[in-house]
């Protein structure tokens, strides 16, 4: 006799060894079929307790660690960190070495840009682009190698400055980068914008409504893709943001397609910042005096930036020693990561594939 | 020599004569000379193909490559030209790693289904002016019929791997390519209705002359007929923007995620087989087969315009993205299938008056 016939959701774990989940996150799906009906994000596999590390080390030394909190934009937690021990010790910080952050900060946000489009259109089967993102990118890493002789975890912006000043071939050769990259993004445009297939696979998936984006605290260009106009370069203004003209593009739907088209925007805005800086570089000092022993003074600081993935804090509690009491950083990551189980069910695993690619999350920013 | 009685083997007939003369000189007579014959045809085949495949691999590599700015396999001998046989050479002495809870005899199947299907469509194929192992009457019906086991071998591979991605994969390749026959059946019928016979001979010996015969010059249902095909027949190889039973990105390899060794080699070389099959199919239909200038060798010709299209179909898989399993079925359903049969309904019009050439 045969026995009725019944159908069974399954569980599948998707992760921690899975092309697409870029890192070593672990989702558990609850799947009928092809449709995804749970998703439930299992994180903790690349901890490293680097909060934890900090605590033992002087203010220098924890430089190179932030570096790999998130290294896709090292210089960037190179900056807040920084950032907030000027803060704290209220240094002024020479007008070059401003500038010279600013150009480095920029020049990796259209790096870590780069690397959100290759990697995108790969987990959406396009495996050619990724190819050429990193071939652009590669112009970047040059320059940084030229700097600071790094090219992913550089310990360059330090407490007060930067570490060495660019070599003189440097602005040349940044102006004829980002001029190569300012002509290859509207090729990245012409491959995939009107591509029926693309359109299909990224129009209308994984709609994000402003209120649950700001609900979970996304930020960064998640937020900006759902029609929020925020980011801390204009509304918490850093370093010398105020003194460039550059747009914050917005997208009004908040579907995958519209975290794509935002994020080539944002490095067209890029390459006008970087343009404008090259072009005020001032002459002068790189580095204000910080001495080696440098101990601030005590109380608490939290500093932020706009990051590439959103915003990226760090928050230092000092007890006048020359070692923080406490380092606490804040990725964007960790809430977008949050937001999957919220727009990520109810829709077919190729979509859960693409909504996950969208965020562009990295997981050193999760675990940390 | 009479060698007719045989097989007709075209342009290679003094080369086949002077083996028949050997073999006959040894002593062999009768059904044992048919069946030694047939057995060393079908090992020509068999050797040729091989090598075809492993020819192609390679030039995918390359192509990829150079359409993704690099160069592609450079090491191993000029261009790299025996990157895949040391590549084969490496699978074949890897450990078959094998899941304890898998389905034994599913498992071991279906590779080795998968690589039978794949390589017995060529016993009809035309490779050259008489160049035929067989020409079966229902020529096309046959290549049609066997190489819907790849679904099978697919399905088996995706049950047998007793993994949850090998089974979705499984599920999707059935469903997939179970569609996609509907419009590749179809396509290829709008050619049998002006042929009038199956046998692959006879629809390349009806496409004789200069190329404005060939079937896709046919205007207008012959171009949109061959453009069809080549849609189905990219679903049918498993290529992207099809290629969603190994989606890599969603499944990681799909149906044979579990396969390593020399049975994943097996399902590796029938994917390129397949594909050099449906392109042969598309030049026999609609290319006008090894019809070509006296110049060159039929079986030349019949190479270089298939090639082509495998080009064609490479060029498909490192431009385009992947499109979702709902997507696609609605392409099959919703578009392709009612394309293709008002195509025929047109064809069947055009034939009643006559309009065509």
């Amino acid at each position: 006799m045969m026995g009725e016939i019944r159908t069974q959701e399954f569980i599948v774990n998707m992760g921690p060894h899975h092309p697409s989940t870029h890192g070593v996150c672990r989702l558990m799906l609850t799947m009928d079929g092809e449709k995804v009906m749970k998703v439930e994000p299992y994180i903790g596999y690349l901890h490293r307790a680097l909060e934890k590390i900090c605590e033992n080390r002087t203010y220098h030394q924890c430089i190179p660690i932030l570096d790999r909190f998130e290294y896709v934009t090292a210089m960037s937690c190179n900056y807040t960190f920084a950032l907030a021990a000027e803060k704290l010790a209220q240094i002024e910080v020479p007008e070059r070495a401003e500038y010279l952050r600013v150009i480095m900060l920029e020049l990796n946000r259209i790096a870590s840009h780069l690397i959100f489009f290759g990697t995108t259109a790969m987990d959406l089967g396009a495996l050619t682009p990724f190819l050429y993102a990193l071939r652009e990118r590669e112009y970047i890493m040059d320059l940084f190698e030229m700097t600071c002789g790094q090219r992913l975890t550089y310990n360059y912006i330090r407490i007060g400055g930067v570490a060495k000043d660019i070599p003189a071939e440097f602005v040349p050769q940044c102006r004829e980068a980002i001029k190569i990259i300012g002509k290859k993004v509207p090729e990245y445009e012409g491959l995939l914008n009107e591509n029926p297939i693309w359109k299909a696979r990224t129009i209308g998936v994984g709609v994000l409504p402003p209120e649950l984006a700001v609900a979970y605290a996304a930020s960064g260009p998640i937020l900006r893709a759902s029609g929020v106009k925020y980011d801390l370069r204009r509304d918490d203004p850093y370093s010398i943001y105020d003194k460039f003209e550059f747009d914050i593009p917005t997208r009004p739907n908040g579907d995958v397609f519209d975290r794509y088209i935002l994020r080539l925007e944002e490095i067209k805005q890029s390459i006008r910042i970087i343009g404008q800086a090259l072009e005020g570089l001032p002459e002068g000092d790189i580095k204000a005096k910080v001495p080696l022993k440098f101990k601030p003074p005590a109380g608490e600081v939290y500093s932020r930036i706009e990051n590439s993935r959103g915003e990226l804090g760090v928050y230092i509690l000092s007890d006048g020693t020359d070692k923080p009491v406490r380092v606490k950083t804040r990725g964007g990551s960790y809430n977008h990561l949050q937001l999957i189980p919220e727009i990520g069910t109810d829709c077919l695993i190729a979509d859960l594939v693409a909504i996950f690619a969208s965020f562009d999350v990295i997981m050193p920013e999760v675990d940390r | 020599m009479n060698f007719a009685p045989v097989i007709a083997v075209g342009e290679l007939q003094p080369v086949f004569a002077w083996l028949y003369g050997l073999l006959q000189s040894i002593g062999l007579e009768g059904t044992l000379l048919t069946v030694v014959m047939y057995a060393g045809l079908g090992g020509t085949v068999f050797g040729v193909l091989c090598v075809l495949a492993l020819f192609l691999v390679w030039w995918e590599r390359k192509i990829a490559g150079h359409i993704q700015q690099r160069f592609g396999p450079m090491r191993n001998g000029w261009h790299g030209w025996y990157q895949t046989l040391a590549d084969a050479v490496k699978l074949l002495q890897k450990e078959d790693v094998l899941v304890d809870t898998r389905d034994r005899p599913v498992f071991f199947w279906a590779p080795v289904i998968g690589f039978v299907a794949a390589f017995a469509a060529y016993v009809v194929m035309p490779f050259g002016k008489g160049l035929i192992v067989a020409d079966l009457n229902i020529g096309i019906l046959y290549i049609m019929a066997v190489t819907t086991f790849t679904v099978i071998s697919l399905l088996m591979a995706g049950w047998g791997s007793n993994n949850k991605y090998a089974l979705l994969g499984g599920m999707r390749s059935a469903a997939q390519v179970v569609s996609y026959e509907v419009p590749m059946v179809v396509s290829i019928l709008t050619v049998i209705l002006y042929t009038g016979s199956l046998s692959m001979v006879d629809i390349v010996e009806s496409q004789s002359g200069l190329f404005f015969n060939w079937f896709i010059f046919r205007i207008p249902f012959g171009p949109i007929a061959f453009i069809t095909y080549i849609t189905a027949a990219t679903a049918e190889a498993n290529r992207t923007p099809f290629d969603i039973p190994e989606a890599e990105q969603e499944l990681v390899a799909g149906f044979n995620v579990e396969y390593s060794g020399m049975k994943f080699a097996m399902f590796f070389l029938a994917e390129f087989i397949n594909m050099f099959t449906v392109s042969a199919i598309a030049v026999t239909l609609f290319l006008g087969g090894w019809q070509g200038l006296s110049f060159l060798p039929s079986w030349l010709w019949f190479l270089g315009k298939t090639l082509m299209v495998v080009l064609l179909l490479m060029l498909f898989r490192w431009t385009y993205p992947r499109l979702r399993v709902d997507q696609l079925m609605e392409f099959a359903w919703k578009i392709l299938v009612p394309i293709t049969f008002a195509n025929l309904i047109i064809a069947g019009w055009f034939k009643w008056a006559g309009w065509y050439w």
